[in-house]
């Protein structure tokens, strides 16, 4: 096979393959796409591993990013410092993981995670508090958001410990029709 | 390469055992292992750990037991790798440990069985571990370090697994899993590479988000159904027609009657699908009578029929598998109601929305459907007039029913209407006159939706219930137009008929009167056939061909008017709109006329009632799905550009992923009932005797009952009239009812079990918390046959 390509070697290319659920070319497609937040930052060639991260700004503004109200979230969870600063191997996670073709229990616990705005492994009230203000835009009144959330709590709390664990919130997820065809970016 | 590291694999084992310690040594990953290490070497590894270093154990140990191996043969080396284990060992155990060593050292030629199965279920481990990497939650980096010393792993062991004879094969066989594995890996990237329209549709999906997505999506989908519908057709019945039959002109139903000849290339002609059209390979008349044709002895009129059948089957199988597959990937139905908060609260954003205009109505969407349901909860919506409503809503009902039976009865009128027309002289006709059935079915089509939505409005449903009493109007009314144009055709079809009896015995009695006067003139009895030229042959009126005729011109003015709707409603409008907006008293693009919105219901069930018509006409005009082939290519270039220049995204936003197997249940039903007409008329009816690959014959079907008695051994011949014996049919019914019933009662109980199983579930679920330690004993028990394992391997 005639590989032009020059940015990854064989080997690389077959190991992103094991590790994503992506195609060659959805690679480097993908590559094209980062590396086009910031050409001056990103080299054409990584097969010596190169050291390159891009900060949240730039990966937040993406159009397939910019207008989800979750998107600092998303760049923080699959960042590997936490603070939405990506270098190519989170980026291909990140879309590894919404892609069509991940199945529901590692979309289910990457959505934990993006949920779980303190990090502590728990949604909750707080955290419920911030996803219904992201996803309404603070059009709720104080009283709604507290019933949403206890109903919420209510809903899908199986231990009755007040908060949501990794858990209850699969068990609640798993079973919600339209899960798998929102929690996903094509790209 | 792989078979010669085998052969050398003492050497090989040493080089790999270095590099992968060079690797992991400057790996962040190292410190953790390092760590778990310490954990199963010591003698407090039995105390509790936290769960989330557990699931690291599990995934390390088979790594320490490969590392531990490769590091044994280089046991002279001071390593520091070695070093920093001493270090980190008690002093008897790093000694048990040199011990050890030497003896793997020793032995390393001859693997007892008990090690060869260790080993074998090692490497079948990493094999997994390669194969679910990608399923696990972890980061990248973590993850290409534990696949490339997986990977290293299986290869270095993989061939020392055969023994003797064995070994060689073995590493064929490695290698050929191998290649198999890389072959399929290219396959794959072939495939999605094949499939079509993957970035317009990303790009409607990230505009409109993934309810108008979906209808490109099926579009798609039907489009590749119809691809093999078309390869079936076109590959199997009109190519070999073409290739190996007789040529145009040669045999009356080839060519164009002398009458119509003048007129046959005229365009208003053609656009009948009369003239050259009617005498093409388009239509069923077209294909001639012959058992075999051409060098490959090719059974025309068998494989016509088989493939008209197999068409059937082939949807049916598809559609089937596509409903079976989707209710997989959908929500293992826990009870509506039960998270209505929480998926709500999880699942409504639509994270393919890339729009600002659609974000923000999706926000508004989110709102207002969080502010429904705390309405709903606190219940305390009165019915302010309840008697009002429900005269309003019967009032609607009655309305709806009023407007679907006045179209039916429309159509029949305009059909039985059409039947008069074609019986005068086509001059005096007009155009309107000459396609009256298919404007009115049409304009009805588009007429009525809107008409059933603002009558609608007086019922005052919730917004998805009112979407599904819509879907089921305009369902029944697309319906109903098919069947009373289906039955009228019938009438027609009948006539037909009648008329053919006529011209068939008038033919016949000519023939035998021109036998008669030619031996009584010539006094001999051996006639040559009448000269005539195939164009001037009398002919009947070959009901197929008109039952053909009718669904393309369906199918054609069905098209044209989508496309010019597309063109006026949205197009036109969004222009005005858009420049009559710097001129007029009132703000066109917030006001009255305003941007359209994509009809998702409308154009689905649109495409579903056209496959209907495809697969109902492709019987009787082969050449239909090569047209509808097109007409799905260009609707998907065509609606891609029209949505994306002139529509505007939905100010409620409806989810499309349940729906999906609803299309999907409507395209079955269609489907089914397309299929009733079409098997009716291969059963009953008999074919026209001078057109269309069945002529001759008393039914269609007798072509394989022919084909069973002069072609198959006699036996099977037998056994096909038993197997036809009503006396077998009936037991057969009978056994199917039964197995039916036993298998419907079977689903019950297991869906009774899954009930029962869920709840049993909620409530081990609800004691997990107050029973914790239950777990980390088994999780210890796990840890303990590990470490059992690994034992007796380094013993």
């Amino acid at each position: 096979m005639g590989n032009k390509q020059t940015i990854f070697t064989a080997q690389q290319l077959d190991a992103y393959q094991d590790c994503t659920y992506f195609t060659r070319k959805e690679i480097l497609r993908l590559f094209d796409r980062y590396r086009d937040l910031a050409p001056q930052l990103v080299p054409l060639d990584y097969t010596s591993h190169p050291d390159v991260k891009l900060p949240y700004e730039l990966i937040g503004s993406m159009p397939e990013l910019k207008d989800n109200p979750f998107r600092q979230r998303i760049a923080e969870v699959f960042s590997e410092d936490g603070e939405g600063n990506m270098t190519l191997d989170d980026f291909l996670d990140m879309f590894s993981v919404l892609s069509e073709m991940a199945p529901r229990d590692l979309k289910a616990y990457y959505a934990f995670k993006i949920y779980d705005f303190n990090n502590d492994d728990f949604i909750c009230k707080t955290d419920l508090e911030k996803t219904l203000n992201k996803l309404t835009r603070n059009e709720l009144t104080e009283d709604e958001v507290r019933m949403v959330c206890e109903k919420v709590i209510d809903e899908a709390d199986l231990d009755n410990d007040g908060r949501l664990s990794l858990e209850d919130f699969q068990h609640m997820i798993v079973r919600a029709p339209d899960f798998l065809s929102t929690f996903h970016i094509r790209i | 390469m792989p078979p010669k590291r085998k052969n050398e694999i003492a050497i090989s084992v040493e080089d790999v055992g270095m590099e992968v310690d060079v690797v992991s040594d400057s790996g962040s990953e190292d410190e953790a292992r390092r760590r778990a290490k310490n954990r199963r070497v010591k003698p407090q590894r039995k105390a509790k750990r936290v769960s989330s270093d557990e699931e690291d154990e599990e995934d390390e140990a088979p790594r320490k037991r490969g590392r531990k191996k490769k590091a044994k043969p280089r046991d002279s080396d001071e390593d520091d790798e070695e070093d920093k284990r001493t270090k980190e060992e008690s002093d008897e155990e790093s000694e048990e440990d040199r011990g050890k060593t030497k003896k793997r050292g020793a032995d390393e030629e001859s693997l007892s069985e008990g090690e060869m199965a260790a080993l074998k279920e090692q490497v079948e481990e990493k094999k997994k571990l390669i194969a679910t990497l990608r399923n696990k939650p972890w980061r990248m980096k973590r993850r290409l370090v534990l696949l490339k010393e997986a990977q290293e792993f299986v290869e270095t062991f993989e061939g020392a697994l055969g023994k003797g004879k064995g070994r060689k094969l073995y590493a064929y066989k490695v290698m050929m899993a191998k290649k198999v594995i890389k072959f399929k890996r290219d396959f794959e990237n072939f495939k999605t590479a094949c499939i079509p329209w993957e970035r317009k549709i990303k790009e409607v999906e990230s505009h409109f988000g993934s309810s108008v997505a979906s209808y490109f999506i099926f579009l798609r989908w039907m489009y590749g159904l119809n691809m093999v519908l078309f390869g079936l057709m076109f590959g199997l019945v009109v190519l070999p027609e073409i290739l190996m039959g007789l040529p145009y002109g040669s045999i009356p139903r080839k060519t164009v009657p002398r009458e119509e000849q003048d007129t046959a290339m005229d365009f208003s002609v053609l656009n009948d699908f009369g003239g050259y059209c009617k005498y093409s390979f388009l239509f069923y008349g077209y294909f001639n009578n012959e058992r075999r044709i051409g060098l490959l002895q090719f059974r025309l009129p068998l494989s016509y029929l088989l493939v008209g059948v197999g068409i059937f089957g082939y949807s049916l199988m598809v559609v089937i598998r596509t409903m079976a597959r989707n209710s997989n990937e959908g929500g293992d139905g826990a009870e509506e109601g039960e998270f209505t908060f929480s998926w709500k609260m999880f699942t409504s954003w639509d994270y393919l929305i890339g729009n600002p205009e659609t974000a923000d109505n999706k926000y508004a969407s989110i709102t207002t459907s969080f502010k429904e349901s705390i309405v709903d909860e606190q219940e305390n919506q009165k019915d302010e007039n309840i008697h009002l409503r429900r005269f309003l809503r019967v009032l609607a009902n009655f309305l709806i029913t009023c407007s679907l039976g006045g179209s039916g009865y429309l159509i029949y009128f305009v059909v039985k209407r059409s039947q008069d027309f074609a019986k005068m002289e086509k001059e005096n006709l007009s155009w309107l006159e000459k396609n009256e059935v298919e404007v009115v079915m049409s304009l009805l089509g588009l007429v009525c939706p809107p008409l059933f939505e603002t009558i609608a409005e007086l019922e005052n449903y919730h917004p998805r219930i009112a979407l599904k009493w819509q879907l089921g109007r305009i369902f029944a009314l697309f319906l109903g137009n098919l069947y009373t144009f289906l039955f009228a055709l019938f009438d027609e079809v009948n006539e037909k008929l009648e008329t053919e009896k006529s011209i068939r015995n008038a033919t016949i009695w000519a023939l035998e009167q021109y036998y008669a006067n030619y031996s009584s003139h010539f006094n001999t009895t051996d006639v040559p056939p009448p000269n005539v030229q195939p164009a001037d042959v009398i002919r009947g009126p070959c009901w197929e061909n008109a039952v053909g005729i009718g669904f393309v011109k369906l199918i054609v003015s069905d098209m044209q008017v989508t496309y010019l709707t597309i063109l006026v409603g949205d197009f036109l409008r969004a222009v005005i709109v858009r420049f009559l907006n710097y001129c007029w008293c009132w703000d066109l693009e917030a006001g009255f006329p305003s941007y359209g919105e994509f009809d998702i219901s409308g154009n689905v069930l649109g495409l579903i009632f056209n496959q209907g018509m495809i697969w109902m006409g492709a019987f009787y005009a082969p050449g239909l799905v090569g047209l509808n082939v097109l007409r799905l290519l260009s609707s998907m270039y065509y609606q891609c550009w029209a949505v994306m220049c002139c529509n505007v995204p939905h100010e409620r936003v409806f989810k499309a992923s349940r729906s999906n197997n609803f299309y999907m249940g409507l395209l079955l039903l269609v489907l089914f009932l397309s299929l009733l007409p079409v098997v009716y008329t291969i059963m009953t009816l008999s074919p026209s005797f001078d057109c269309g690959p069945f002529s001759g014959q008393e039914k269609m079907y007798d072509v394989v009952m022919e084909t069973i008695e002069q072609d198959l051994p006699s036996f099977i011949a037998n056994i096909f009239t038993y197997a036809t014996n009503p006396g077998l049919i009936m037991p057969a019914v009978l056994l199917m009812v039964l197995a039916l019933y036993y298998l419907n009662a079977v689903s019950k109980g297991y869906q009774q079990a899954n009930i029962d199983l869920k709840r049993k579930m909620k409530m081990v679920s609800m004691s997990v918390l107050l029973h914790v330690p239950s777990f980390s004993n088994i999780s210890r028990v796990q840890d303990q046959t590990n470490d059992c394992a690994v034992y007796s391997w380094t013993l």
